[in-house]
């Protein structure tokens, strides 16, 4: 187990309400584990907290068997990756330096790139299919160039686990589908991986397991066969939907407009 | 960097050291100037050596210190906008300094460390004040704050020069406005002594500064340990800034002019970026020193007016530029 989350209770304000109750999250190698919910349900709470920005109240977040607090931050960041869900670029840097702090958690003391770290950027850049943009300045990038070139400096850090937070928002089609495949591919070659998102249907498709969080607590989880069906979604949103099966066999929702009938396809 | 670029700053270097010895009230030609440096006779050399030379160098190492001052704490608030002067460290240093005098500390090496105590003072109320909601620090308030605390911090140390009848306080008053017309050898150890340690730590920290640019969140998850790097530059400049006041008063706007210059031609990592900046705002306050020994002979400017003209309307320019949308 890489990331294990138990029973997690998170704080933002001494006194303040709970933003996360009790809970739980589990990600291995080679699994991809998305976590869905609406808007204030407490993803990205659930983001901080297991990658140390938070600390918890309640429960105990373990990287790799040993508790959070107990990482040295270098460390921690060679084993997990986080990309968050915004980043603006006061100083515009080149992709290619930009992707190069990824290997931060590795230099020595004068900060000066080995042939090792140079190695991990290309292959980083590779992977993430920006090679060629490397010279652009991440001023000129598209969002989602710019989104692809943050995913890069996270796998250049070699990480066995990545934390993405809605790595397809703003994106078109073409580029959150080339996203959600990129994440694939990096979770068959070994990759632990949890991806916050809205997109219920990707994560259905994409996702080996589904975490729906509900005011701050596990509504469900299991498979997404087993935790997306239509009572159990259009209750956690608060809106009603129709569900079908995708050729795969995974369940795909439709919003209902008003008036709309769920039994009648 | 390539060999013809570094060749090109050491020229520029060298060009504007030789301006600075040369110009002055008594102007001496480059040929007097190469001659009273290397043969210790006649009155051009008394001038080169005693005058001209500590005031040069002084003012390219405080004008260096300086721009490597705003380039860091522009990284580390995310902001263009920031320097010491506008961030409240300079005034809070010069009250410091101020109420050293006053309190008749005369001991040329205490006063820095009396500005370092009034720009820590200061550095810790523009933060305390800035923090909005708790925790989240918004750069905007953050220049606001320190724009308000070098007012206050201002009109204490005036109330302090009218109140105190400390021998040095008149003087006070003039230093302040910035200038190294007092300059010698002892003033140019003081600071060296002072700069030399936080000026090393900075460029040690290049890596980290590029990472907190990024801002917090992102510098934390790639494995900066984002509180002690804010702490370490914090300490940096605000000593930085101590020993520029306390050997030549508020010089203001260099730490924004020279990073923001460099940075229209560069978009350099801060291992290249700081270095650079620190050449290049060395040679800046040299030039505006020449400036201000000059422009209205036989009198002598300020030189901090000659760094607020400068600098006032470039952040005008930078104030459009980041709150256009």
């Amino acid at each position: 187990m890489i990331l294990d989350a138990r029973e997690i209770s998170v704080r933002y304000r001494p006194n303040g309400p709970l933003a996360l109750r009790g809970v739980n999250c589990q990600v291995r190698a080679s699994e991809l584990v998305a976590v869905a919910g609406p808007n204030g349900s407490g993803k990205t709470t659930l983001l901080r907290a297991l990658s140390g920005l938070l600390p918890v109240e309640g429960g105990v977040v373990l990287v790799d068997g040993r508790p959070i607090q107990q990482w040295p931050r270098r460390l921690l960041a060679q084993t997990v990756g986080v990309v968050g869900q915004q980043e603006e670029a006061v100083f515009p840097l080149t992709v290619g330096e930009t992707v190069m702090l990824g290997r931060y958690a590795y230099l020595g003391p004068l900060g000066v790139p080995g042939p090792r770290d140079r190695t991990a950027v290309q292959e980083a850049l590779e992977r993430c299919d920006i090679l060629t943009l490397a010279d652009r300045p991440i001023d000129t990038l598209s969002g989602g160039e710019w989104k692809r070139v943050r995913v890069a400096r996270a796998l250049a850090q070699e990480p066995r686990a990545l934390v993405l937070d809605e790595p397809t928002a703003s994106l078109d089609v073409r580029h959150e589908m080339e996203l959600f495949e990129l994440v694939g591919q990096l979770v068959q070659d070994g990759l632990a991986c949890l991806v916050i998102t809205h997109h219920l249907n990707l994560a259905a498709r994409f996702a080996n397991r589904i975490i729906l969080l509900e005011r701050g607590a596990v509504r469900a989880e299991g498979t997404p066969g087993a935790v997306l069906d239509r009572l159990t979604v259009s209750g956690v949103f608060e809106w009603p939907v129709a569900v079908t099966t995708w050729l795969d066999g995974s369940p795909q929702f439709i919003p209902l407009r008003a008036g709309e009938n769920p039994s009648v396809p | 960097m390539n060999a013809a670029r570094v060749g090109l700053l050491t020229l520029m270097v060298v060009a504007c050291i030789a301006l600075g010895l040369s110009a002055g009230s008594v102007r001496l030609p480059l040929s007097d100037v190469w001659i009273g440096l290397w043969q210790g006779k006649g009155a051009a050399a008394a001038i080169v050596r005693e005058v001209r030379a500590p005031r040069v160098v002084l003012a390219f190492l405080v004008g260096g210190s300086l721009a490597v001052c705003g380039a860091a704490l522009q990284a580390m608030i995310r902001n263009p906008l920031a320097e010491p002067y506008l961030l409240g460290l300079s005034s809070g240093a010069g009250l410091g300094a101020v109420l050293a005098i006053a309190s008749r500390a005369a001991n040329p090496w205490a006063i820095p460390l009396a500005a370092f105590i009034g720009a820590l003072a200061a550095v810790a109320l523009v933060y305390r004040l800035s923090l909005v909601s708790g925790r989240r620090l918004d750069p905007h308030v953050l220049l606001l704050s320190g724009v308000v605390v070098g007012a206050f911090a201002g009109a204490l140390m005036s109330a302090v020069m009218v109140l105190s009848d400390a021998p040095g306080v008149r003087n006070a008053f003039l230093w302040l406005l910035g200038g190294f017309g007092s300059a010698s050898w002892r003033s140019l150890a003081v600071f060296t002594a002072y700069a030399v340690l936080p000026l090393g730590i900075l460029l040690f920290h290049a890596r980290s500064l590029d990472l907190i640019a990024l801002g917090d969140e992102p510098a934390h998850h790639l494995g900066a340990e984002v509180d002690r790097i804010r702490r370490v530059v914090y300490l940096c400049t605000a000593l930085l800034t101590a020993a520029s006041v306390a050997t030549c008063g508020i010089v203001g706007f260099v730490g924004l002019v020279v990073p923001h210059a460099v940075r229209t031609r560069f978009r350099p990592l801060h291992r290249s970026l700081l270095p650079l900046v620190f050449v290049a705002g060395g040679c800046f306050l040299v030039l505006a020193d020449v400036v201000s020994r000059t422009a209205v002979r036989p009198l002598e400017l300020p030189v901090g007016v000659i760094t607020a003209l400068i600098g006032v309307p470039i952040f005008a320019l930078l104030l459009r530029r980041t709150l256009a949308p």
